[in-house]
């Protein structure tokens, strides 16, 4: 039994040494990660805060510019033009130069004095229309804002219902709150997969597997010195992430840090698992990477980690649960910001710990009925 | 290098290139196996749209007014709504996840209707704060909408003097499938140019196979021709795949010209592939080639390229560096051909920044690859 895990810890220092001793790999190891993780923080946002508009101001009176000057003030539009014919609408959306224009009625002082409906007209340009979306539920609340205001200064009386609104565990529906913890597990998993993908692979295309199969090593020994080094890689760039998320963007940290890193490790053995298996099947180290970029692709789209997963057709949502990013980036959102203990994880768990389970008991089979 | 260019020769590398290429079983999983894969989960997965949100119901106040206010977040195509009256219950359901969100209407909601002051309280899950800020929007505007009823029925309410009323060119039904699917052609263009020829250039690179073909009386840039070929060939393969899933699966509006799509679509696929000879060249790694690929590529078209999030509201730093980035123009033309039609005014300053940098991309190859056989 010694002698068994001191075989392991020989292989597993064999590993680490392959992996660290090329500059550049050790280097890839290190700078991508962070560099993800800056970029998705940052950019991978859906808030807006530089929505070029333009104005198309038919009233020209007091409350039209008022309610302009709302807009302008509100820190997210910025009026590009100024418009005076309709034609000037198609242009500027068409070619991109404005994303909305608002146009307000010849009317609109004179119907908000005497209580008719006084519109204004808002033209998105809906390329985007998730963005387009957005900015028009910001217009919404300006106009709103100016509603208020101007009932309250010319005596039409208060608001009679007042919205109040709270979100729970990320008050300011900060995308990054849910983008960042969500990379601690989608960053390791490509790392990991791609590790251990090519682990295996390398030594079948140089021919040092086999040499490594004529030792006394178990295949279950071998696994193990393959599957260890990449488990302490991982555990490393969760860290890593997990450091950014903390002394960079400063996400405020709900829960135990041993919670996550238990969950973190059930998550590991179950991607280390499926890189094994993967490079057990593929012949050389070209397939091995496209391979496992094959499972990524789908792994992150199905994740809920861009689109959620309850916007999903019912099939795919099934086979999210195949998964385990998604219940890697589970455990992170609920670990991380709702601060939920073990036992609440169980759900999560189980499912990663069954993958683990079956992966590597399959990796290990090929390994001894595979011989090239 | 004395030699004349020779089509033959050509023909002889792309014919070898190809036969590895159809031998390989991974270079068909990324050229079509991949394509198709994307293009289903795109077309039919990924929504953000959000709708038929399961969300709570807090009914504290039994007044006609109150029960109305509910009954309105029942006919809303948004919302799941459960009609609770206990906000206990309403937090524990969200705890479990069961709901994503809880209208409150305050016990002395219908009193203070007539007072001022009435009170909803919503509440969302932050957890996807994107999806929970679409929440926060369709509940204040199912409240909103209410109100106006009401107002309109002549009954105290809360029609807003300014109303807006909205409209989405290009999109009007917004879908957001419309965009999601005209980006899957940066990604798939991306994958199949920059990261295949990428892997397979650092492989012949590392096993030296290139270094063989050097010697041999074909030119350097028939070599890179040959090797370019038959990738190009899979990537506008790639396209046309997504073009037609894009027209028969997901009725996505096509308003501008296949002519149009087709050359803007060649000259990204040539900056792609010069991006994957480049990086093959310069490391002649394949674990380290593949990373960079990634890393300068693949992600800048994912998160950089304006395809999923606004440049305009991104940093300035990271706003100058996507010009740089070849994705972004891509994504300009894909998303104005399809959507808006051939608009020159935006369709020629981005295939020329694409030209550009394809002319630059070319001579850098070449010089690199020259260079590596002196």
């Amino acid at each position: 039994m010694l002698y068994a895990l001191l075989r392991i810890l020989a292989l597993t220092r064999k590993e680490l040494l392959a992996i660290l001793k090329d500059p550049r790999s050790r280097f890839s190891l290190i700078l991508p990660p962070i560099l993800q993780c800056l970029i998705y923080g940052y950019v991978a946002t859906y808030d807006l805060n530089h929505v070029p508009y333009a104005a198309f101001d038919h009233d020209r009176s007091a409350a039209s510019r008022q309610l302009l000057a709302r807009i302008d003030g509100s820190g997210v539009f910025q009026r590009v033009a100024n418009l005076d014919r309709d034609l000037e609408v198609k242009t500027f959306i068409d070619q991109r130069r404005a994303l909305l224009v608002v146009r307000i009625d010849r009317d609109f002082e004179r119907n908000l004095f005497s209580g008719m409906p006084a519109t204004v007209q808002v033209i998105a340009d809906g390329r985007n229309s998730n963005t387009a979306g957005t900015a028009m539920g910001y217009l919404d609340a300006i106009v709103n804002a100016f509603n208020i205001d101007w009932r309250n200064s010319h005596g039409q009386g208060g608001a009679p219902i007042r919205i109040t609104t709270r979100a729970w565990y990320n008050p300011n529906l900060e995308t990054r709150w849910h983008m960042i913890p969500a990379l601690i597990g989608t960053l390791t998993l490509i790392q990991t997969l791609l590790l251990t993908g090519l682990s295996v692979a390398r030594e079948r295309e140089q021919g040092t597997f086999d040499q490594l199969l004529v030792t006394p090593f178990r295949p279950s020994e071998i696994m193990a010195g393959k599957a260890l080094p990449a488990v302490l890689v991982g555990f490393v760039q969760a860290t890593m992430v997990l450091l950014v998320a903390q002394l960079w963007f400063q996400i405020p940290f709900a829960g135990s840090f041993v919670t996550l890193y238990v969950g973190l490790g059930f998550f590991l053995l179950a991607a280390i698992g499926i890189g094994l298996l993967l490079s057990s099947v593929a012949a050389t180290m070209q397939q091995a990477m496209l391979f496992s970029f094959l499972l990524i692709m789908p792994f992150s789209l199905l994740s809920g980690l861009t689109t959620p997963i309850s916007s999903m057709p019912m099939v795919l949502q099934y086979l999210t649960l195949l998964n385990p990013l998604r219940y890697a980036i589970d455990i992170a959102h609920r670990v991380y910001l709702e601060g939920v203990g073990l036992k609440l994880l169980i759900p999560e768990l189980w499912p990663l710990a069954l993958m683990a389970t079956v992966t590597l008991s399959a990796a290990s089979w090929m390994f001894r009925h595979r011989l090239t | 290098m004395r030699t004349d260019f020779n089509s033959q020769r050509i023909g002889a590398l792309v014919r070898k290139e190809t036969k590895q290429m159809m031998r390989d079983p991974s270079s068909i999983a990324i050229g079509i196996i991949m394509p198709v894969l994307l293009i289903l989960l795109f077309g039919y997965g990924l929504s953000l749209d959000v709708t038929r949100v399961p969300v709570a119901v807090v009914l504290e106040d039994p007044s006609p007014a109150a029960t109305e206010l509910a009954a309105g977040f029942q006919l809303s195509p948004y919302f799941e709504p459960k009609l609770l009256t206990s906000m206990a219950r309403a937090e524990e359901l969200m705890l479990a996840r069961k709901v994503d969100g809880i209208i409150r209407i305050r016990p002395d909601f219908a009193r203070n209707l007539t007072a001022g002051g009435a009170q909803v309280q919503i509440l969302v899950h932050g957890i996807d704060a994107n999806r929970a800020r679409i929440i926060q929007n369709y509940a204040q505007g199912a409240v909103g909408r209410w109100s106006a009823r009401r107002a309109a029925q002549g009954i105290e309410g809360t029609a807003g003097p300014a109303t807006v009323q909205s409209r989405m060119w290009f999109n009007e039904a917004n879908e957001s499938r419309y965009f999601l699917v005209p980006g899957l052609i940066v990604l798939i263009m991306t994958l199949i140019g920059a990261l295949l020829t990428t892997l397979v250039m650092a492989r012949e690179w590392e096993r030296g196979t290139l270094e063989a073909l050097f010697v041999t009386p074909v030119r350097t840039d028939e070599i890179l021709l040959g090797k370019t070929i038959p990738y190009f060939i899979l990537g506008m393969i790639g396209l046309v795949l997504c073009l037609l899933a894009a027209k028969f699966l997901f009725a996505v509006p096509f308003r501008g010209s296949v002519t149009v799509l087709t050359g803007a679509s060649m000259l990204y696929l040539l900056v792609a592939l010069g991006i994957g000879l480049l990086i093959s060249s310069a490391v002649k790694n394949q674990f380290v080639a593949s990373q960079i690929t990634l890393l300068v590529s693949f992600l800048p078209a994912v998160m950089l390229s304006g395809f999923l999030f606004d440049l305009r509201s991104m940093p300035d730093l990271v706003r100058t560096i996507t010009y740089l980035l070849p994705a972004r123009y891509y994504v300009a033309l894909l998303q104005t051909i399809f959507l808006a039609g051939d608009i020159w005014p935006v369709i020629i300053p981005n295939a020329l920044m694409l030209t550009s940098m394809a002319a630059l991309l070319v001579f850098l190859t070449r010089k690199m690859t020259r260079k590596r056989l002196a």
